[in-house]
């Protein structure tokens, strides 16, 4: 057998569980077959609990246990990174829990949390940067770390309760969908529940950055007074959480 | 003599990052896993900084899939120089061993058959990434839990093909050959005689636990005193390597880890003594 197909077969053994890709491999010590497979599985269960703990406090240990296992089945990891195996999680729970949107919020934040805790440095712009800003051209820098999600339950406190070990609130859909932001200030990473306008400004500056546009759609969805005042007050609030990074 | 001699170091653990922050820690070197270091930034990156700001730093990989049939990936070999270039290490190392095939990656140890074929493809990825990194890499031999029926030559002649063809070093688990040696029935001595003394540049030591039938190498546990014996013939036959304990489970205080160094220290200068000795 040449190497390729030794390896294809390992694979087979470690994905699936392939009797016939084991007898192919004719090993000696079949018993380490069984070590490597356990290893293995072990080694992304194990992943997934670290990327997901609060999840896997919501659910309960046996039902995030099997919802890992049923990933696990579905989704070989293909990442250098074993950080990447948490990724497409969400999927999996998208199968196993549709009716359940404070569960997908829940691993939303969680996986938010973790890549912004290793995003791309980047200096926050002072308050002392703006004096010389055309704003008329202006395109707002964001962060790298910076995630923004829909918010439809009340998932942050729920959040909030299990990360300080209180017993976290009963799911509830809210009567007004939010949003969800999460980025790194320093080296911590933060969560905040935004309301909806906020969000769907920080939808908009992802886009394209620009500061018009921003003060446009502020504008129309709350007049011209409310809508410049709006902005600046959400220009403040960014800066001094360290959300803005520059202005091209 | 048979290596450049850089003391006696621990692995960067988490659970130990205030201690190296805060205080002197009396090692050599510290060891970190290259991966956990391989991100855009964050308090990682930062922390790495800081620690190299006071000790020798070597980059241990565990995903370079050396032993993979089909190449090894060059994003991975670009974010894994510009740590190196950033760092300075004092060695980068990785595994013989794959990991990952096609789109798949296990991110386990897996172990390469001694064919030679294997060899072949073994060493021309050593070269890529030799080259891709422009320096010499430590390789280090894995506990492996089966063996192949085709081989056709032992672990440690693979690994003196695989040194002399590519001209890497070699980092020496001790652990490893103990643990091998026992699942496969091998001599843990004629492995320690049959590497290149010349290539060793490090060692490590680590602890094991027993399976239900097999030895498995889980570095959550002190090292034992059979690894302690192997180690003390090991520089016997290499003279003083930089040696370091890995503990990734159950992980103790960090006073206890530096306790269980000083065994090595206190080896490493027996072995000292004994070649002066000789040499007077």
């Amino acid at each position: 057998m040449n190497l390729a197909d030794m390896q294809r077969d390992f694979q087979s053994w470690l994905v699936n569980g392939s009797e016939d890709a084991a007898d192919r491999l004719s090993v000696h010590a079949a018993a380490g077959l069984a070590v490597y497979q356990n290893n293995y599985r072990a080694q992304l269960v194990s992943c997934l609990e670290h990327a997901f703990p609060q999840l896997r406090g919501w659910l309960g240990e046996d039902e995030f246990r099997t919802t890992a296992i049923a990933h696990i089945d579905r989704y070989p990891p293909h990442a250098w990174t074993l950080d990447a195996y948490a990724e497409q999680f969400g999927e999996t729970l998208q199968r196993r829990f549709p009716n359940n949107p404070d569960v997908h919020e829940l691993a939303w934040i969680e996986q938010a949390l973790g890549e912004a805790f290793v995003a791309r440095d980047a200096e926050p712009m002072s308050v002392d940067a703006l004096a010389t800003v055309d704003w008329d051209n202006a395109r707002l820098r964001l962060t790298p770390s910076l995630r923004v999600h829909v918010m439809n339950t009340n998932v942050e406190a729920i959040w909030s309760a299990l990360c300080e070990e209180r017993t976290p609130p009963d799911s509830e859909m809210l009567v007004e969908a939010g949003g969800l932001l999460v980025w790194r200030r320093q080296f911590t990473s933060r969560l905040r529940e935004i309301d909806a306008l906020e969000y769907a400004a920080l939808v908009l500056l992802q886009k394209d950055g620009s500061f018009v546009g921003l003060c446009d759609m502020l504008v129309a969805r709350l007049g011209e007074e409310d809508g410049v005042a709006k902005t600046g007050a959400l220009l403040a609030s960014w800066l001094s959480s360290e959300l803005i990074v520059g202005v091209d | 003599m048979s290596a450049v001699f850089s003391g006696y170091g621990l692995g960067l653990r988490r659970e130990h990052y205030r201690d190296f922050l805060e205080t002197d820690v009396a090692v050599d070197f510290v060891e970190v896993i290259s991966e956990n270091f391989m991100v855009e930034g964050g308090q990682p990156r930062h922390i790495l900084r800081q620690v190299r700001e006071r000790h020798p730093v070597v980059l241990h990989g565990v995903s370079m899939s050396i032993g993979s049939a089909d190449g090894l990936n060059p994003d991975y070999l670009k974010r894994l120089r510009h740590l190196a270039d950033e760092i300075e290490p004092l060695f980068v190392s990785d595994h013989l061993s794959w990991s990952r095939i096609g789109g798949f990656n296990s991110h386990d140890l897996l172990p390469v058959p001694y064919t030679e074929e294997a060899l072949t493809r073994v060493c021309a990825n050593i070269s890529q990434a030799q080259d891709a990194l422009g320096r010499t890499m430590l390789f280090e031999n894995p506990s492996s839990y089966l063996s192949f029926p085709d081989a056709a030559m032992t672990e440690w002649e693979f690994i003196a093909e695989m040194s002399r063809r590519t001209g890497c070093e070699l980092l020496l688990d001790v652990n490893n050959v103990f643990v091998s040696a026992s699942n496969h029935g091998f001599d843990a001595l004629a492995f320690l005689d049959g590497i290149p003394a010349e290539r060793v540049r490090q060692i490590h030591l680590a602890g094991h636990s027993q399976g239900p039938d097999l030895l498995i190498d889980t570095h959550d546990s002190p090292v034992c005193p059979g690894v302690w014996q192997l180690y003390a013939k090991a520089i016997s036959l290499l003279g003083p390597v930089a040696t370091m304990i890995e503990r990734d489970d159950d992980i103790p205080p960090l006073a206890e880890l530096l306790q269980e160094l000083s065994i090595a220290r206190n080896l490493g200068l027996l072995e000292t003594r004994r070649r002066l000795g000789e040499a007077a």
